[in-house]
Parts: C-alpha cells; structure tokens; sequence
C-alpha cells in the first residue's frame, strides 16, 4: 500500500482547498457582483485550466518558474528551494490547476444570493466585509461547499502536471495517481489494483457525504 | 469455361495494387523505440524507408518498460526496439514473439551529463562529484521502468554514492525526460545515454563516461512482435537495424556494436 503517496495527496488536496477559499472567494464574489467592463477577460483566464492540457501548464510552469528564470530564481531565494520536484512547487501548480473548479461554484453561487438582502445589509450599516460574512456567505454555503469539494476531488486525481513538474519523488512529489502510473508501468497490478480502488472509495465517499449534507442536487449552482 | 477465369483474374486485377503497395497508401512499419534511440531514429528510419520505396517507418518513444506493459496488453506495434535484452526476452516467454526474432542490435553506456557552465568535476573526481551539495536536483530514468534508469542506480552505488543521493534523485517516466529535467535546469545533472548527448539540446553540455564495469552492460535488443500486422517489413527492419548498415548510423550516436 502506497500510504506515503496516499498521505502525500491528503495534504496535497486540502492545502490547495484552503488556499482556494482564501484567494478564491474574494476572486469569486469580484466576478459576481463586479461591472467592470472587462471583467469577462478575468473569467476567461479563471476558466483556462478547464481547457488547457495539463502538459501546457506543467510545461510553462517548469520554465517559467525554474531556476534558470528570474521569477524561479526569486522563488528558490524565498522558499530556500527550488519550484520544480518540490512539494511547495505542486502546491502552486494544482492551486492553478484547480481554480476554476472552486472559483465557478463560488461565483456563481454568490451571484445567486438576492441582490435585496446584501443592499439591506449595507442599508443597516453593516460593512461590505461583514455582509459577505454575515449575510453572503451563509445564504452561499451550499455552492460554496461544492467548489470546495470538487477543488478537493480534483487534486487528488492531479495527473498530468505532476508528472511534468513532480519529478516522482517519494513523499514530496509522489502522488497517488503518479503512484499508480508506476505501478501499472511496471505491470504491478495487484498493487495498482490496491490503491485505485482506495482511491475510488475515497472519492465516492466524499461525494456521498456531500449529497447527504445537501440533500439536493448537486449540481444546483449550475442551473441558478 | 469463360467466367471462371474471369472472376478470379478480376479479384485479382482488383488486388494487385494492395498487394504491390505501388498505387495505395503506403505500407506503415510501427516500433516501439526505447526513448535513447531519439537522436538516432530519424536517421535509421529514413535509410530504411530510402531502400523500401513505399514503407513508412513510425516510431514511438518511451520507456523500456512502460512499451512492455503496453505489448502485454495488445499495443499494435510491429517492432520492439527496447534498451535491453531483459524486455524483449520476457515478451518471448509470454509468446509475444519468436525467439528466432529476437536479436541484439546495439550496446548503449550511460554517461553523466551536466549544463556547459557547470562548476560540476566530472572529469576529476568521476560520479562522486555528483554527491557535491552543489547538486540539488539529480536526474535519472525510473529505474522501475527504464533499463538506463536501472543502470544509473547501479553506477551510483558501485561509485559509493548511491545512498547520498537519494533524497536528490528525480525521476523522469523515460530518458528523454531525464535529460529534459537536466536540459531546463531544473535539475543540475542527469545520467542518460550517451545517445541522447548527440541531440541539438543537450550538445554542448558536460559529459562523463561512467567507467565500464561499474554499471550493466546495456545490450539493447530488438524483436519483432508475435500481433505484428507487418511481420515481412518488422523482420526486414530487425535486419537493417541489426546489420552494418544499422551498425554504421548507430555508431555516429555513439552505440558500440553487439
């Protein structure tokens, strides 16, 4: 059993998860309720990853951030080590590799919260900080709650990118799914078979108690 | 009397040119290549193709193992040019190939290969310099799926470094992927075949020999495929690869004949 790799994702998944909350929601409640003339220039570059390969964004990060560019040479200078094979590396690539997925339930569940009760918010004083706390947020949980699990869901399945920028090291760099790459290459089926079916488990299971705690459909952010 | 000799002089007439190959699409020869073979596969295929007017050769890259993996499960390759005698020999005890098919067509060696500006002493203090902390990040094939990568662990550890390094290995899915961890500087060296120094990318650069005896000699071997839709054409290409005139673009790559 691959439990290194298996812990390595874990970690992996939630931190990108946490990270999308903190920069994604303020992101999110931007796209929703800005009229900024060009903001559908900022939803197209939110959306990229959903088309792009993940062999683009896994090559441009490589160089892009390696050390033989200025922004990886200020990176290695910060971090104390370098962007490719590393863990921190990874972090970044999924937390770009994964925005639109928290960024469009987030979005679009914040514009469905009515427009009247923010105003009424404000309208009582309330700062625009403590109505999207008070008042955006709790009528926002159910989206919310989704693009957080998908983003979750979605880096633990990471594939493409980590094989370009990972470097297939054990516990920093070897995740689940490169793990069982490995394992099928090399015709370990047994142990393929062994961490595959722990990683569909462990999806479904997190779906399954996502329904449950709704109890609705869960793809209600997208109908609006 | 008169239609039967029409019907089958008419299928026939039909089928001449499928079975010249003149008029219709050309013949395509599928291989399997083992990722050092790059720098040299153009070359060999456009001799092949220059002496069977018609044929096509079409080459896939990768990793040694990762190609067995595929064959065991049907992969429609004609040729298996792999970066060992091991891969080709367990695909003819699985029956995916006559023993008779088989044959060694290059020996490869590993080098060790460093950017032009390396401060790096290969040359000096041979593979122990890369236990240097000035080597961040080492470079070599999965050696759970590439001969070379196998090679590779087995030259550190006969150069008494194995264990220094190992928190500093990366692993690319193949070769070619080492030596690009290398190339962009991601990683400060790789060990690779000496064949892939000859490509424009990694010209140039610091190579190093690993001394012979310190790691397996890479006997690399060719079979042409039990499932092969061209088997004439795959033993044909075996032949070529395998004879002098195989021998003769190998060498220019830096390969010693068998």
């Amino acid at each position: 059993m691959d439990e290194a790799a298996l812990r390595l994702s874990l970690v992996l998944a939630t931190l990108t998860t946490l990270l999308l909350l903190v920069l994604g929601l303020p992101l999110a409640h931007w796209l929703a309720t800005s009229r900024l003339r060009w903001k559908f220039l900022v939803e197209a570059v939110v959306a990229l990853p959903l088309v792009l390969p993940p062999t683009v964004l896994g090559f441009y990060l490589l160089f892009g951030l390696g050390p033989r560019s200025p922004l990886g040479r200020a990176w290695e200078a910060v971090v104390g080590h370098r962007f490719p094979f590393s863990f921190e590396g990874l972090v970044i690539a999924s937390v770009l590799y994964s925005m639109p997925f928290a960024v469009q339930p987030f979005a679009t569940a914040i514009s469905a919260v009515d427009r009247r009760l923010v105003e009424a918010s404000h309208g009582l004083g309330v700062s625009p900080l403590g109505t999207f706390f008070r008042v955006t947020l709790p009528l926002s949980w159910n989206g919310i709650l989704a693009g957080a699990v998908l983003t979750f869901a979605h880096t633990l399945g990471e594939f493409g990118v980590v094989l370009m920028v990972g470097g297939n090291i054990a516990g920093e760099t070897r995740t689940l799914s490169i793990a069982i790459f490995d394992h099928v290459e090399a015709l370990e089926y047994g142990a393929a078979n062994r961490t595959s079916a722990l990683l569909l488990g462990l999806s479904f299971g997190v779906l399954v108690l996502v329904y449950a705690l709704q109890r609705r459909p869960f793809f209600r952010w997208n109908e609006r | 009397m008169l239609p039967k000799v029409t019907i089958p002089a008419l299928a026939l007439a039909l089928a001449a040119p499928a079975l010249a190959g003149g008029g219709g699409a050309p013949r395509t020869l599928s291989v399997a290549a083992a990722a050092n073979l790059e720098p040299a596969l153009a070359e060999l295929g456009a001799a092949f193709e220059a002496g069977h007017p018609g044929v096509e050769v079409r080459a896939t890259l990768g990793a040694s193992g990762n190609f067995f993996a595929q064959i065991r499960n049907g992969a429609p390759f004609d040729v298996f040019l792999s970066a060992d005698t091991e891969y080709p020999r367990r695909c003819v005890e699985a029956g995916l190939g006559r023993e008779e098919d088989l044959a060694v067509y290059a020996v490869g060696r590993l080098v060790a290969w460093a950017p032009a500006g390396s401060r790096l002493e290969l040359e000096g203090r041979g593979l122990a310099a890369l236990a240097d902390p000035a080597v961040k990040k080492l470079a070599i094939a999965n050696p759970a799926l590439a001969p070379y990568g196998r090679a590779a662990e087995a030259a550190l550890r006969a150069a008494g470094v194995l264990d220094a390094v190992r928190a500093r290995l990366v692993l690319g899915t193949n070769v070619a992927q080492a030596a690009q961890f290398a190339q962009s500087g991601a990683a400060d060296a790789a060990l690779v075949p000496y064949s892939l120094t000859f490509s424009p990318a990694l010209r140039g650069g610091k190579v190093f020999p690993v001394p012979a005896g310190s790691a397996p000699a890479l006997a690399q071997s060719a079979l042409v495929l039990a499932g092969a839709r061209e088997p004439a054409l795959g033993r044909a290409f075996v032949r070529f690869v395998a004879g002098p005139e195989g021998h003769a673009i190998l060498a220019r790559y830096g390969y010693a004949p068998p």
